[in-house]
């Protein structure tokens, strides 16, 4: 039983000649007017003059399908056409072109709060966004203990919400939206706000919400939450459907990992010509299991990934040094590391012949985002064979997921780096 | 094993009933057309207009001592000055009835109707954060916002029923008819409102033409006069605005019949009430599912 269909949907978007969105001013509709009529008095034709408006279409050509209960996940950057489709859906705007079936009652949390009014009590905002929402007064009536007691601010509950902290709101408003009874809930990234305990509560219900069988839409960027909790993943691109599937991480790597770019770039080879020299001349470059086999992207945090180096050596020589070095998406040197970074009775023999060169980015340091890696060589103060950032072979690694299990720690931090740090505690005085 | 049985049973009846459900609820969001179950979604969301309504009166209420001050104080202003310049300057006539409450029988209905316009009509602009983040049937925002003047209009009843017992100057049965006129002020100012409504979403500058047209409507309007010194022959044309229709009507009703009601006037506002009405609903309809792309 599909929930959702769509079939051939499209929406444009006229943008004036000023860039804005057509709609307008009294005077500018008069001015054009005089001015036409103008026009047509001295018979100069139907010139188009300034009036060109550009077309813009936010969504093209979106066909899929939901079957009742599935949780689906919707990405893609911004501009993509995510929240332009679940307006549709909740039937805010109309598509320009196609159609779309829905069964069941459908309710849209497109943003948290909307309608709050900050002179109103918690109470009194209840009521409201209820009925905001589609809520009867006799549904709120029954569901308010439930609200009161999801969101935990009973205490403020006769408190102007205007004076309330900006998590206490995010929370009566979610707590309000979480317990709306419809089939169909279509969900706006909502859940970047709210502190982490949140969050999750949040998830949880979502997760409930989609066990009971009820049909979930949900957009977000955080790809922890929509891995967590979808049971399909769309992705959209430019307003198209690039991907659909229901391996929803397949689909959440493309996005990651750049379907624009077509293959994944975590390999480099040499086409055979390249960096042609006798002490080390690079074949392979990978980010692999450690077998050799191509590590799929992203990878988590806690999971091993292997750098990879395979090279053929004619010359041995004992100042060869081969390694890598590690950029953050924004240009930043992270780390260089060589073959030779232990103590030199340590270090791997590399004698005549083709040698594969191993080394393990170390689980649990790196923060969820894509890197660069690029391969090193030189003889150690003489030559470079490969300098980074100059004309070295890059390739590229995300890191995404895994970050630690702790449920106060669900997506990015800031920094750098991601360690999972050890804390202990003792009573103070006994140390 | 006998269980689970069971328990297969039950959720396949269970999905038969659910299925008839859904597919009376099935909703088809086509480019254009489809909007049968508007007037039934209107009558599901009939809550959401009684909360607007509650929340924007008690907004106005609540932030304000002076909200219901306000009330009072404009109309009775109003009042004084009109009895000064068009009662002591002019020397219009008044009929029997004292020259004040001649003006304020007047006043009600059309501070009903100015209030109830300005807000209707900025209803929309004002809600646009709703308008973009949830679906309902838009017509509940002017409509609602009605309420406002509604419960101005309450507020100054009372005032006029001190400056009756003031005067001494008591209605008879004639003030059971003013729920009729009260319906068709209701009329004019929901057609108006809503044309200003759906048109300040299309031309932001409306919103500073609107008190301007309604400062114009006062004056064209018999609010300081008795409707009665306008010509005979003049009478029809005048008439033409459909307030004087409402005007004369609660000065009818309200002054025992100490003004004659002009019936043809009447008439002409009911037929020209419609008229906007029913022109206001179909241009508001029309307009109303590209509000959230150009608001």
């Amino acid at each position: 039983m599909s929930a959702i269909i769509v079939e051939g949907l499209g929406k444009r978007y006229l943008l004036s000649h000023r860039g804005r969105m057509v709609e307008g001013y009294l005077r500018d509709a008069i001015t054009s007017a005089a001015r036409s009529l103008g026009r047509a008095l001295s018979l100069r034709g139907k010139g188009s003059g300034d009036e060109r408006d550009e077309e813009f279409w936010a969504l093209s050509d979106v066909s899929f399908r939901i079957e009742e209960g599935e949780r689906v996940g919707i990405i893609g950057r911004n501009g993509a056409g995510k929240s332009t489709l679940l307006k549709i859906l909740s039937r805010i705007t109309r598509p320009t072109t196609g159609e779309v079936r829905i069964r069941g009652r459908a309710a849209s949390l497109l943003e948290v709060g909307t309608g709050f009014h900050g002179e109103l009590t918690g109470r009194e905002n209840i009521f409201l966004n209820g009925a905001i929402l589609g809520m009867t007064k006799a549904e709120i009536h029954r569901k308010f203990d439930a609200i009161v007691d999801f969101s935990g601010v009973e205490r403020f509950l006769d408190t102007p919400v205007k004076r309330y902290s900006s998590g206490m709101y995010v929370r009566l408003a979610f707590a309000v939206a979480a317990h709306l009874e419809s089939d169909i809930l279509l969900v706006d990234e909502v859940l970047a706000v709210g502190d982490a305990e949140f969050q999750k509560k949040c998830l949880g219900k979502m997760e409930d919400i989609g066990k009971e069988g009820r049909t979930v839409l949900f957009v977000s960027h955080n790809m922890n939450a929509i891995e967590q909790l979808c049971t399909k993943c769309l992705l959209l691109d430019k307003g198209r459907l690039a991907l659909q599937s229901n391996d929803v991480r397949s689909v959440i790597t493309d996005y990651l990992y750049g379907f624009e770019s077509g293959p994944a770039v975590s390999e480099w080879s040499s086409s055979g010509e390249e960096f042609r020299n006798p002490w080390f001349r690079p074949v392979r470059f990978a980010i692999t299991d450690g077998r050799g086999r191509k590590r799929p992207m992203p990878v988590a945090n806690n999971e091993e990934a292997w750098i990879w180096v395979e090279g053929e050596i004619t010359e041995a020589d004992p100042a060869l040094k081969v390694g890598y070095a590690i950029f953050s998406d924004d240009g930043l040197l992270l780390y260089w590391t060589f073959h030779t970074d232990l103590p030199e009775s340590k270090w791997p023999a590399l004698g005549k012949g083709t040698w594969i060169l191993r080394s393990r980015i170390p689980p649990k340091l790196l923060n969820e985002g894509s890197y660069r890696v690029e391969l090193i060589g030189m003889l150690h103060r003489r030559i470079w064979l490969f300098e980074p950032a100059v004309n070295a072979p890059g390739i590229y690694m995300t890191i995404w997921g895994g970050l630690s299990n702790s449920p106060y720690w669900m997506e990015r931090r800031p920094g750098l780096f991601a360690p999972v740090m050890e804390w202990t505690a003792s009573p103070a005085g006994s140390a | 094993m006998k269980k689970l049985v069971k328990l297969r049973e039950n959720s396949g009846t269970i999905r038969a009933g659910r299925l008839a459900k859904e597919q009376e609820r099935e909703i088809i969001i086509r480019p254009e057309g489809g909007l049968n179950r508007y007037w039934r979604d209107f009558w599901q969301y009939r809550d959401l207009l009684s909360f607007l309504t509650w929340r924007d009166v008690l907004a106005r209420y609540k932030q304000t001592v002076l909200g219901v001050a306000w009330s009072l104080i404009r109309p009775i202003v109003t009042m004084v000055v009109f009895t000064l310049v068009f009662g002591k300057l002019a020397g219009l006539p008044s009929g029997d009835a004292p020259y004040p409450v001649l003006v304020y029988a007047a006043l009600l209905p059309w501070q009903f109707f100015s209030v109830s316009v300005s807000e209707s009509g900025n209803s929309l602009v004002n809600n646009a954060n709703l308008i973009t983040k949830v679906y309902f049937p838009r017509l509940i925002i002017p409509i609602g916002a009605l309420a406002v003047g509604l419960v101005d209009f309450l507020v100054s009843v009372v005032v006029y029923a001190g400056l009756m017992a003031y005067y001494g100057f008591l209605p008879d049965w004639r003030i059971a008819t003013v729920p009729l006129f009260l319906l068709l002020a209701i009329g004019v100012s929901l057609g108006f409102g809503l044309w200003f409504a759906a048109l300040m979403v299309k031309y932001r500058d409306f919103r500073h033409v609107l008190p301007f047209l309604v400062q114009v409507g006062l004056f064209l309007s018999p609010v300081g006069f008795n409707s009665a010194i306008v010509p005979e022959k003049w009478r029809i044309l005048y008439s033409l605005n459909p307030m004087v229709g409402v005007i004369d009507g609660f000065r009818w009703a309200l002054l025992r019949g100490t003004t004659p009601l002009y019936l043809p006037g009447v008439f002409l506002s009911v037929g020209l009430t419609s008229i906007v009405l029913w022109g206001g609903i179909r241009y508001f309809r029309r307009t109303e599912q590209a509000f959230a792309d150009v608001i």
